[in-house]
């Protein structure tokens, strides 16, 4: 018999990929084709649902074509998408009847505090785990029916149907309606203790029930693909975050990862019970295998750590690639005394402050490019350890390891950084991809390509791994300093800005 | 403003003519053009000679602009770009080789390291990050040395260092190794930097062609090595990934 593999959609917020696995979980092929965003006004942020289907099949055949494989050699499909980014579409035709809102997208700014009402953004938190935010899909539906002409009679009519990515691409794959349990926890239309849609979510947003796709396990073959891949199982969905949680292997309570893009994402998985935060985090699903019960993840979101250093670049100019930060930052010993905290948008997990905006403190004449430098990679590293404090609260788990990866782990200064911060060691895993990964391996195992999770736990090798270096009292002192650099980002907005 | 240095000046005179229509000048057509006595341009050249700069046909004798300064200027590449670019094939890399791997970049006559990644088996190691090697005594500063004939004049003169016994130390016989590795485009070490551990490595190039680093894989010999070679495959899974790099930094294929 000839060897087998496992693909994955990564279908991402810049662009689609397709990644080929062997059963050892290494990269075959790659295949990959960004897609357009589109700003119609400031705040708005849409992609376009049939562009994104069309490049979903051409970095398919790519991926396919590079290995020399046919469909017929892929033994399943799992997909890892952008989170919360909603659509509708025609249930008879297929149609979307709008664009895709990005997460990102804030036009439901107005609606989520009027749905606060005299509680606050907190008012549905004990329900899904979520506090109100512009990011989550239900508001997004919610703002939806009510701007786009006829939409609401035709959704109570059961013409319409909702999906964030996974749906919309299984949709178009099998023909299915149907999410994973992992996407449905970002909807805050889902109940997270029954793990079903919650009437009282549903009326609050005024989302009628039957425009709701089915939920099901992350990990558990949904249909047959059609066409360019007729005859593969589509086996996996995961919000792309759960899916690096999966990718890194976090299958047991206390296991967590943090992956650094241009946000950056600290997921850690707490077991079969969801716990609630205290400290600004969020409660969300990690992910469910089959019929096994889910699994609980609390979740920190960083908003700025890779888009500070593309601010370097692209804004200030102080580099021309963002590898070169790091070149920039070697050139000095320390950061010269500076703390650069980049709320850009106001601070997020823990803080939680809209009204704050970044500051650089401890500005002296001393100060020279190679410390600014330093400062911006080190704002990434505090960040994380207020997170990481917060989750060791919430949790009840000390983190022991920190599992890193994305593209800023090929910064050495700063994963060394993060280690002597954070007082334990950053590892980084064999495969840096884990959020196609993650979704190959739902994928796998649900169709028996991987025995167990344990089989799967074999296959992860540390490709690096950074110890902490630094006295206790040092850093101590620079979480200090830290602590009052955020102080001083408070109370910036006003009332007239 | 401080007086320019005349013999920089002259030097420069000479590399612009050289590089100017003709390509290719005698002494005298120089000396001719510069209308300097012959015997300062003939100094001056054989200093440009050394250094690289220039080269004397060996049929016609006439001087040319040397490969070095074709380089130079064109070959720099940050290596903390070059780790973020190589990020995943010299993951995939250790994934199929089983083995370590690290990427170097040439750093003022030693090969510095500026990625490893782990043996995938999980057992301890250390990050190399920032080490520097003796290029004469591992693979990728073979593969790096053989790129430019002029740093293997200049380890000629000086002495190369015994690592181990198995250390290449006669320049005679490097030159004639770095010949090979030209030709077949990889390299390989032999417990020459560490007893019991082998390497082999293949140059990564930009889109001009011009290399910017190079990839090993290293190892313990009984693993990396089959009758005194490093196995044929392990050679494979080298080359294939400093193509697959070098293609991502927009090298033309080949």
């Amino acid at each position: 018999m000839s060897e087998q593999y496992v693909a994955a959609i990564d279908q991402g917020t810049a662009s689609s990929r397709c990644l080929v696995f062997d059963q050892q979980g290494r990269i075959v092929s790659v295949g990959q084709k960004e897609h357009a965003q589109i700003f119609p006004r400031p705040g708005w942020v849409e992609h376009d649902p049939e562009e994104i289907w069309r490049n979903v099949l051409y970095v398919v055949k790519t991926a396919l074509d590079k290995a020399g494989l046919a469909s017929g050699d892929l033994v399943a499909l799992g997909i890892a998408n952008q989170r919360e980014t909603t659509l509708l579409w025609d249930r008879h035709t297929g149609k979307p009847l709008h664009n895709a809102i990005s997460w990102q997208d804030t036009r439901t700014d107005n609606l989520v505090r009027e749905l606060g009402g005299n509680v606050g953004q907190d008012r549905f938190r004990d329900r899904c785990g979520l506090p109100l935010a512009t990011y989550f899909s239900g508001p997004k539906v919610s703002w939806l029916l009510e701007h786009i002409p006829d939409l609401r009679r035709r959704a109570e009519a059961g013409d319409v149907l909702f999906g964030t990515m996974d749906s919309w691409l299984i949709w178009k794959l099998t023909g299915l309606h149907v999410t994973d349990v992992t996407n449905a926890s970002r909807t805050m239309l889902m109940n997270l203790k029954t793990l079903d849609w919650d009437d009282e979510l549903l009326s609050a947003m005024g989302v009628p029930r039957q425009v709701l796709p089915q939920i099901r396990a992350s990990s558990q073959v949904y249909g047959e693909a059609s066409g360019l891949l007729r005859g593969v199982p589509v086996a996996a969905a995961l919000g792309d975050q759960q899916a690096a949680l999966f990718g890194q292997t976090c299958f047991s309570v206390g296991e967590g990862k943090c992956t650094y893009g241009t946000g950056s994402f600290l997921l850690m998985n707490t077991g079969p019970q969801a716990r609630p935060s205290t400290h600004g985090l969020l409660t969300t699903i990690g992910y469910r295998i089959a019929d096994q019960p889910a699994t609980y993840a609390l979740e920190g979101s960083i908003a700025v750590t890779g888009a500070l250093v593309q601010w370097l670049r692209d804004k200030v100019g102080l580099i021309a690639s963002a590898p070169e930060v790091e070149t920039l930052a070697r050139t000095v010993d320390d950061n010269g005394g500076i703390y650069f905290v980049p709320a850009f948008s106001g601070l997020f997990a823990p803080h939680w402050r809209s009204d704050a905006r970044g500051v650089i403190a401890g500005l002296t004449g001393y100060v020279t490019k190679g410390h600014i430098a330093r400062a911006i990679l080190e704002a990434t590293a505090w960040q994380t350890r207020e997170v990481v404090d917060a989750m060791n609260v919430d949790s009840g788990v000390e983190l022991t390891t920190l599992k890193a990866d994305g593209g800023m782990t090929a910064n050495n200064l700063l994963m060394q950084f993060l280690a002597d911060v954070l007082g334990v060691p950053v590892v980084r895993p064999l495969v840096a991809e884990t959020v196609s990964l993650g979704a190959a391996y739902a994928a796998g195992l649900a169709v028996g390509f991987w025995p167990n999770v344990e089989s799967l736990r074999a296959n992860w090798h540390k490709a690096a791994e950074w110890l902490p270096n630094k006295a206790a009292r040092d850093r101590e002192k620079g979480y200090r300093k830290w602590k009052k650099a955020v102080s001083r980002t408070l109370d910036w907005v006003d009332d007239d800005d | 403003m401080p007086k320019p240095i005349q013999s920089i000046e002259r030097a420069a005179a000479i590399l612009r003519l050289l590089s100017g229509p003709t390509r290719r000048l005698s002494l005298v057509e120089l000396t001719g053009e510069l209308g300097l006595p012959k015997g300062t341009v003939y100094g001056m050249l054989r200093t440009l000679v050394q250094v690289g700069f220039v080269e004397q046909d060996p049929d016609s004798g006439k001087y040319r602009i040397g490969a070095t300064l074709l380089h130079l200027g064109s070959s720099y590449l940050d290596g903390n770009e070059l780790r973020t670019r190589a990020l995943n094939w010299s993951d995939w890399l250790a994934a199929r080789s089983r083995e370590s791997v690290r990427i170097g970049t040439m750093h003022e006559g030693h090969v510095l390291v500026v990625h490893h990644v782990f043996r995938p088996d999980d057992s301890p190691q250390a990050l190399e990050v920032g080490t520097l090697l003796p290029a004469h005594a591992c693979a990728m500063g073979k593969v790096l040395l053989a790129q430019n004939p002029y740093v293997v004049t200049e380890l000629s003169k000086t002495q190369l260092a015994r690592i181990t016994s198995a250390t290449i130390t006669d320049p005679y016989q490097l030159s004639a190794e770095l010949e090979e590795v030209r030709e077949r485009g990889w390299a390989a070490e032999i417990e020459e930097l560490i007893v019991g551990e082998a390497s082999c490595a293949a140059p990564i190039r930009d889109r001009r062609g011009v290399s910017v680093g190079a990839i090993a894989v290293s190892g313990a010999v009984e693993r990396v090595c089959e009758k005194g070679q490093p196995r044929a495959e392990l050679v494979s899974y080298v080359r294939e990934g400093a193509r697959t790099i070098s293609r991502d930094l927009g090298a033309i294929p080949w």
